[in-house]
């Protein structure tokens, strides 16, 4: 492509680092503020206070209130509270759960190969969100069906990645070496091969994160996920889709928002991450 | 305890033979090189030999029995490139200790520097990465050793310093050693015997 000279020599604002340093100052700070929201926050400040029915957002209430009078402030801090909890555990779940069957897959033989592969191919070819309803509907719904469908259901797509890394580094010189050197097997494992696959492993945890919690939200919105009287993102969007058409429209804005937000922060600190400890794409 | 491959054939999945029948021995103490056109096979044969990878027919014995597969391996190989054969995420002590403890008089007779050992790897040259790689392979259980190439990218000096050292280990210990090398020089110093790896024959 070609360039003029001024367009040339014109500097980004913000280069990669320091989008990647505000990105997670943003991730941090929602963190934080959810985090300690969370804890702060009791049932209390959720409880129906029928005086103060569909407010609209004021100083009193930043983010208004529901057709309840409920605080969509604290509702939405606690919402995306439970939401990164269910995520963090459904992200290590799944990361953990690939990072076995992916070594397990490139280490154990053909067969094993042959058999962890169908499955990673079993689980690609059907959608996410079909299976996860499953095994959630299956468990009973709630926090353990969800969590565990959650967990079930993200580990493909970084075992395949695993799998990949793993046979490449097991057939370099130096691993070669360590099994003349009469190293056992889970030894060249544990101090050759994990710490070449861990970068790998980080970038998918967080890159899982914000689609475990996507997932979890949408799931919930269906009314297939967390029972209905937890604060969970997917709820109070479902909820508020009821009371949309009356122009009450500050009740599934914030939420989404906050949740858009935090997804779309997660997502990106994954691909930075992504893009710098990848030697190939450092450039990019 | 002599080492032994007798017929030995080798090709990769169903492609073509690389070599077959290839019968060659080798007493302790013995240094014996290995020449031969490129493409022939030479560098599979080495890794044949220890262990790395196993004859499609034929079979290789130490002092009449097969090779243990665990363990220190009693057959030890270099390969021609330190750079790939060293764990690029680990301190140069740890590599160097993989396998035994060598002592400071051996790091000395290589010509390995202290301060050397707490480098990555990446902050040495490939002359002075070669030496971890032939000191890592000349553990005291090291019956034979194999030098693919061993000293091939390597200025004179360095390599008549390799080689003056491992040979004087060779001597004392009763080491065989086989050399695999493009240098006819090289093979006619160092060697009492001359094999040739050829298809044709």
């Amino acid at each position: 492509m070609l360039s003029t000279p001024e367009e040339k020599n014109k500097q980004p604002l913000l280069n990669q680092r320091r989008r990647m340093l505000l990105t997670i100052v943003i991730a941090a700070l929602f963190l934080l503020s959810i985090i300690l929201g969370g804890l702060l926050l009791d049932e209390g400040r959720i409880t129906t206070n029928l005086t103060e029915r569909n407010a609209p957002p004021s100083f009193d209430h930043l983010f208004g209130t529901d057709w309840l009078g409920r605080d969509m402030f604290a509702r939405t801090i606690m919402g995306l509270s439970l939401s990164i909890g269910v995520g963090l555990l459904g992200a290590t779940g799944s990361a953990l759960i690939a990072l076995v069957l992916g070594m397990a897959a490139a280490s154990m033989g053909k067969i094993a190969d042959r058999l962890i592969s169908w499955i990673i191919d079993l689980f690609l070819s059907v959608p996410h969100l079909v299976t996860l309803i499953l095994i959630a509907f299956t468990l009973g719904g709630g926090f353990k069906g969800i969590v565990v469908g959650l967990m079930l259901t993200h580990w493909p797509s970084l075992a395949r990645v695993v799998r990949a890394e793993v046979l490449q580094v097991r057939s370099a010189e130096y691993v070669q070496m360590s099994k003349q050197m009469g190293k056992p097997r889970w030894w060249i494992a544990l101090h050759h091969i994990l710490p070449h696959i861990s970068p790998q492993i980080l970038i998918g945890f967080m890159l899982l994160f914000p689609h475990v919690i996507l997932h979890e939200a949408a799931v919930t919105f269906l009314g297939l996920g967390l029972s209905p009287h937890e604060p969970a993102i997917g709820i109070i969007l479902s909820e508020s889709m009821k009371y949309l058409s009356s122009g009450m429209w500050w009740l599934a804005f914030f939420p989404g928002l906050c949740l858009l937000i935090v997804v779309r922060t997660f997502d990106q600190i994954g691909e930075y991450l992504r893009v710098m400890l990848d030697p190939t794409r450092a450039h990019e | 305890m002599q080492l032994d491959a007798k017929d030995v054939g080798f090709r990769y999945g169903n492609g073509e033979w690389l070599f077959r029948g290839v019968n060659f021995t080798i007493n302790p103490g013995e240094i014996v090189g290995i020449v031969g056109p490129s493409g022939q096979g030479k560098t599979t044969f080495a890794r044949i030999l220890a262990g790395f990878e196993n004859p499609i027919e034929g079979t290789v014995t130490l002092g009449g029995l097969p090779v243990k597969k665990k363990g220190y391996q009693p057959i030890q190989l270099v390969f021609q490139h330190p750079e790939k054969a060293i764990n690029p995420r680990w301190k140069m002590q740890k590599s160097l200790r993989e396998g035994w403890e060598p002592e400071r008089a051996l790091l000395e007779a290589f010509g390995i520097e202290q301060e050397w050992l707490t480098r990555w790897p990446n902050e040495l040259s490939g002359g002075e990465l070669q030496r971890f790689c032939v000191v890592r392979a000349l553990g005291p259980e090291t019956r034979f050793l194999i030098a693919d190439e061993m000293t091939t990218m390597l200025d004179a000096i360095t390599q008549a310093q390799i080689w003056h050292a491992v040979l004087e280990i060779a001597k004392k210990r009763e080491m065989g050693v086989i050399v695999i090398s493009h240098e006819a020089k090289l093979i006619e110093r160092l060697c009492s015997r001359v094999v040739t790896l050829n298809k044709n024959e």
